[in-house]
């Protein structure tokens, strides 16, 4: 298997498990387990009703920050980071 | 000061800096024109995103909505922000690379056809005029409420706003005024909702103030309070669903695939300067967004609280002036049915006499609670900003799609950088005067043809994009064949249950029980099977495309 080969697969294993949390959190808790989760409560909060209207978009955002974290070093890794010298689209250097 | 001057110097105030924004930010090139130049920093893309994609629907209707729908209004909550996880993951890396301005020019390139780029033009322009017909809409309403003027003049002056800095500054110009666009948004939703917080419960934070306890020497639980409330007057409890819950996942998902796949979305990741920066960019748009829809189900259930507070049971005669003042604009009516001068507002038809509309929930509530008349002031500023951004942002998709992407692209392959950029101009002109016919004469059909932009973009766009992407083997064949049967599926249900037979559109009468609003999930499915079905009997796409494919797939080689 090529290098490129092993950064695809590193990248798919990423997506997979970052898109089932992802369906967890909002599919999950916030619809398809609603009711079962609103026996729970912390505060005037219902767990299912907390996670339909906050916890699932606090979540996808943290998803979002684990995901650059995991793909820069990814990068890195595989020296397929971009440097500086990357072109800008319309085939113009960058600047700064 | 009162609450119209106060109004009309914020607004004014924020026009200025817009302009003045553009004028010093504007295009020079069509690169710039189209992306601005590619060279916007992360965060801000973030910001300019965030202010791109939260239209007045978001600001103003949003909070309302949940007010009204409770549990079953956590659909656009989640909807529209899980949306940008798909996006981030799955689309906008990859497109950055590409690198092309649009994305019928991947569309185009990545399936070698014409045809295809074609069928993306037309859903992009599609897409884009309906949501910017509602957003000129909501800038006329605005300014009538506040400013005293005729919706068709407040229609005028935002097309002459939205022209000045869309048409000069392009891509490049908009981008600076979306960031402070974004800055007053946020200040205008927040400012009213930390004192509301503080006011009902205590807390300075609105997402935990609508989980403690009221501060009214009660003890109770706000949410406790408010489903007391709802009970009693037979309406279904706040924190419980009436929707089911396959109808609940359908709609969520159509919203989540239909945002991640909206081409004005989209086109913000082309101008940020590298891979790794259009990843963080999508998680800066998410965390901008998020402040704003963390925030509203807080707004909403605040208002519905006060709402029921001030309102039920309470004698006519002895309502506040906020109640007099909407009133006037037909948007709250009070019919006394049982002539005790009391107002019953219960769930039950025949005895209910108040009809209010969602949409003035954000507006009216800084009256409601009562705050100073510079909030009221913001608020309006703040939904301006809101309508006039997203506006923005798609005037540049029409200008785009037809002077690159019909112009350039198709019809006169010949023609120079700087008539082309000329004719994207003249397009985003003419498109200003199309949305402003539509703000001045609102086709009655607005509301109902958002779930069509979404169904849309969900069934044709997004697995067009993620096939291209993820799987090497597809060609030209399948993914048309995939875009027209996802997009002719979706278009006709919908086109059936809103327009031509609007009486069936009931669960009774729905397909599996789904509704025309997550309909688009159903025609993404069927996009992408037909799509994978149709390419393993045709022609592998030529080499030079599975090069395409091999190289997008990594930021660097």
């Amino acid at each position: 298997m090529s290098r490129r080969e092993q950064y695809w697969r590193r990248n798919l294993s990423y997506l997979i498990a970052l898109l089932a949390a992802w369906f967890l959190v909002s599919f999950g808790c916030g619809i398809l387990f609603v009711d079962a989760l609103d026996r729970i409560r912390f505060g005037g909060f219902k767990l299912g009703f907390w996670f339909a209207q906050q916890g699932s978009i606090v979540a996808f955002v943290l998803l979002i920050v684990v995901y650059v974290r995991l793909m820069n070093r990814l990068d890195r890794r595989f020296d397929v980071h971009e440097t500086d010298a990357a072109p800008a689209p319309g085939g113009e250097e960058r600047t700064s | 000061m009162t609450v119209q001057s106060w109004t009309l110097v914020l607004v004014a105030l924020s026009f200025a800096l817009y302009i003045g924004l553009a004028v010093l930010a504007r295009a020079g090139s069509t690169g710039e024109f189209y992306v601005a130049g590619g060279r916007v920093p992360s965060a801000l893309n973030g910001m300019a995103t965030a202010a791109d994609w939260m239209s007045a629907a978001s600001f103003i209707s949003m909070a309302g909505l949940i007010s009204f729908m409770g549990r079953d209004g956590s659909v656009y909550l989640m909807g529209w922000t899980g949306g940008y996880v798909l996006l981030a993951l799955l689309l906008a890396p990859y497109l950055r690379k590409f690198g092309k301005y649009t994305v019928p020019d991947f569309v185009g390139d990545r399936y070698y056809s014409g045809f295809a780029r074609i069928v993306a033009v037309v859903c992009a322009l599609f897409v884009s005029f309906t949501y910017v017909a509602g957003q000129m809409r909501g800038v006329g309403i605005a300014f009538s409420r506040f400013l005293g003027v005729g919706v068709d003049t407040g229609v005028f002056v935002g097309m002459a706003i939205v022209f000045s800095y869309a048409v000069l500054g392009g891509m490049k110009g908009i981008t600076y005024t979306q960031v402070t666009q974004y800055c007053v948004m946020i200040c205008a939703y927040l400012v009213p909702a930390i004192f509301i917080s503080l006011l009902m419960t205590g807390s300075i934070v609105p997402q935990l103030g609508f989980g403690s306890t009221l501060d009214d020497g009660s003890g109770a639980y706000l949410l406790d309070k408010l489903d007391g409330l709802s009970r009693e007057l037979g309406f279904s409890l706040y924190t419980g669903g009436t929707k089911s819950v396959l109808d609940v996942f359908f709609i969520t998902a159509a919203l989540m695939v239909g945002t991640a796949g909206l081409p004005h979305v989209i086109v913000r990741f082309y101008t940020v300067p590298r891979v790794s920066a259009a990843r963080s960019s999508a998680g800066w748009a998410l965390f901008f967004i998020a402040l704003l829809y963390t925030t509203a189900p807080a707004v909403a259930a605040f208002a519905r609280t006060n709402l029921l507070t001030t309102v039920s049971n309470a004698p006519y005669a002895k309502v506040p002036a906020w109640f007099k003042n909407w009133e006037k604009t037909k948007l709250i009516r009070f019919d006394d049915k049982n002539g005790d001068g009391m107002i019953q507002y219960v769930a039950d038809p025949a005895r209910n006499e108040l009809s209010i509309d969602p949409d003035i929930m954000v507006l009216a509530n800084p009256e409601i609670a009562a705050l100073p008349n510079w909030v009221v002031g913001l608020v309006v500023a703040g939904g301006l900003a809101a309508a006039l951004s997203t506006a923005a942002g798609l005037l540049l998709v029409i200008s785009t799609s037809v002077a690159h992407d019909l112009l350039k692209k198709s019809l006169r392959p010949q023609i120079s950088e700087k008539s082309e950029l000329m004719a994207a101009r003249v397009a985003a002109g003419a498109a200003v005067l199309v949305a402003g016919y539509f703000g001045v004469n609102p086709p009655g059909f607005v509301a109902q043809v958002v779930a069509f932009a979404f169904g849309l973009a969900a069934s044709s766009f997004f697995p067009a994009i993620l096939l291209g992407i993820f799987s090497r083997r597809m060609n030209r064949e399948g993914a048309v064949t995939g875009m027209i049967v996802g997009l002719a599926f979706t278009a006709s249900y919908i086109v059936y249950f809103k327009f031509l037979r609007p009486d069936l559109n009931d669960a009774e009468h729905w397909l599996f029980g789904v509704s025309p609003e997550g309909i688009g999930t159903l025609g993404m499915l069927l996009n992408f099977a037909t799509a994978i079905s149709v390419a393993r009997f045709t022609p592998a796409p030529p080499a030079g495309i599975r090069e395409l494919v091999e190289s997008i797939r990594v930021p660097r080689a």
